[in-house]
């Protein structure tokens, strides 16, 4: 594990923004550009979401890998959650802008269909988030930055359920994501912390 | 008004035939494992003439002629289609619907070895779908063999498939093993699913919104990443062909 930890150490935290920074735009010129399918905003759409969740799930794993495992992410996390935020953000402009268009339905939305509420409530709660990703809000907020960022919790669970609740019969992925975030979260329990000396 | 087909590519790559796969593009990869040589169609229940029908001997029986669609989806896309295909009409008729019978069930083909996607219980096996006798007769009620002029390709229902254009697109059931006359409504897959999400007429309707999403509008099928919505018609723009199939039914209750 040492030299998993030594070979991590390595990488530049920059290096995580740069990559992580590309999907987006990269979609959306194969999207335009017609090696998306033919229902680029969509594709668009979808996999911005997946990343997102996936992000998400990553950055929960960050503190469970590191005391279970002994790998240590923790100098990624903020890029992590940073960029999960950004992949939250452009999965809701893409929707906003390509796949609803129009203005009085996007409200509509919001308001009548739960899926689409819960994913908004998701986004509203990374908001403070993102906006105390810095040094600063660190060193202001002291311990309340902590609690202010347990927020995150919710959101995941926000974004699985969202997951769940939009696609169509029975099926396996989205349960595998909100399990992922089930067993992510309960491992934050006294109960589990306790059990497993975390 | 005439309508601008959809490429070949268009409609043979985006699918939704959950047999293959929940994916989009699943039926085009996965759908070529389905062996449709030899087909029959078992016609049976309330008819004159039951039995296992050969899709060869049907075909030489019928008169196949081109009939370009608008299909919109109940996911709230849409394309048009230029199917080949003969009435459903012309196909009971040579089975003999007895006196009685109100309503067709069909069947898909359920052949998990060749059908991946069977293997998760996304739906309950066979497909099922149903419609009222009236609709089936109705002359733009289409069994679909071909798309272009070529034979229908596997993921999109092959050899042999329903077309019912003012519906969505789910009620046009693929690659049709059984067809069976009754005199009840007859299960359909979506239907026993969820319920409340999809009805047994399922006609498109703008008005009536799916609890998840507004069937107001639809995104249709190739005009790349920056293509406008636009709005959906009633009846899916074939309104005045079959508003009188449902002359004095409350659209809302009977979605």
């Amino acid at each position: 594990m040492e030299r998993v930890n030594a070979s991590l150490r390595r990488i530049p935290v920059w290096l995580i923004y740069m990559t992580g920074a590309l999907p987006p735009p990269v979609w959306l010129w194969m999207g335009a550009t017609g090696l998306l399918g033919v229902d680029p905003a969509k594709a668009i759409e979808h996999r911005l979401g997946e990343l997102a969740l996936q992000a998400l799930i990553l950055g929960l794993a960050v503190t469970p890998m590191r005391r279970l495992l002994g790998v240590n992410l923790i100098k990624f996390r903020r890029a992590i959650g940073v960029l999960a935020f950004y992949y939250v953000s452009c999965h809701l402009l893409i929707w906003l802008v390509l796949d609803v268009q129009i203005p009085a339905q996007i409200w509509a939305d919001i308001l009548k269909r739960p899926y689409i509420t819960i994913g908004m409530a998701g986004f509203a709660l990374l908001l403070p988030l993102a906006l105390t990703s810095n040094n600063w809000s660190v060193r202001r907020l002291g311990p309340a930055w902590r609690q202010l960022h347990r927020l995150v919790y919710a959101a995941v669970l926000l974004g699985a359920v969202h997951f769940l609740m939009l696609v169509k019969g029975f099926q396996i992925e989205p349960l595998v994501y909100l399990g992922l975030v089930v067993i992510l979260l309960a491992l934050r329990l006294p109960v589990a912390r306790r059990r497993l000396a975390l | 008004e005439t309508l601008e087909p959809n490429s070949w590519e268009e409609i043979t790559s985006y699918n939704n035939f959950y047999e293959f796969g929940t994916g989009k593009d699943d039926p085009a990869a996965y759908a070529h494992l389905l062996k449709t040589v030899p087909w029959s169609i078992k016609i049976d229940g309330m008819v004159e003439r039951p039995g296992d029908y050969d899709f060869q001997d049907i075909l030489s029986e019928m008169t196949i002629e081109e009939r370009i669609y608008r299909f919109r989806c109940v996911e709230a896309w849409s394309m048009v289609i230029p199917w080949n295909g003969f009435e459903l009409a012309d196909l009971l008729a040579m089975a003999g619907v007895q006196e009685g019978a109100k309503y067709v069930a069909f069947e898909t083909l359920y052949r998990p070895e060749e059908m991946p996607g069977t293997r998760y219980p996304v739906l309950e096996w066979p497909y099922r779908e149903g419609l009222r006798l009236d609709e089936a007769m109705h002359p733009l009620t289409l069994m679909a063999t071909g798309i272009y002029g070529k034979p229908l390709p596997n993921q999109n229902g092959a050899p042999l498939r329903l077309v019912v254009p003012w519906k969505y697109g789910f009620k046009s059931i693929k690659s049709i093993v059984r067809i069976t006359l009754t005199d009840r409504e007859p299960p359909a897959s979506w239907n026993m699913a969820i319920p409340n999400e999809y009805g047994f007429y399922s006609n498109v309707n703008p008005e009536v919104n799916h609890p998840r999403w507004s069937q107001a509008s639809e995104r249709r099928i190739g005009g790349g990443l920056f293509a406008k919505r636009q709005p959906t018609l009633m009846f899916n723009g074939y309104e005045k062909e079959v508003a009188g199939l449902y002359q004095g039914m409350d659209l809302a209750k009977y979605f």
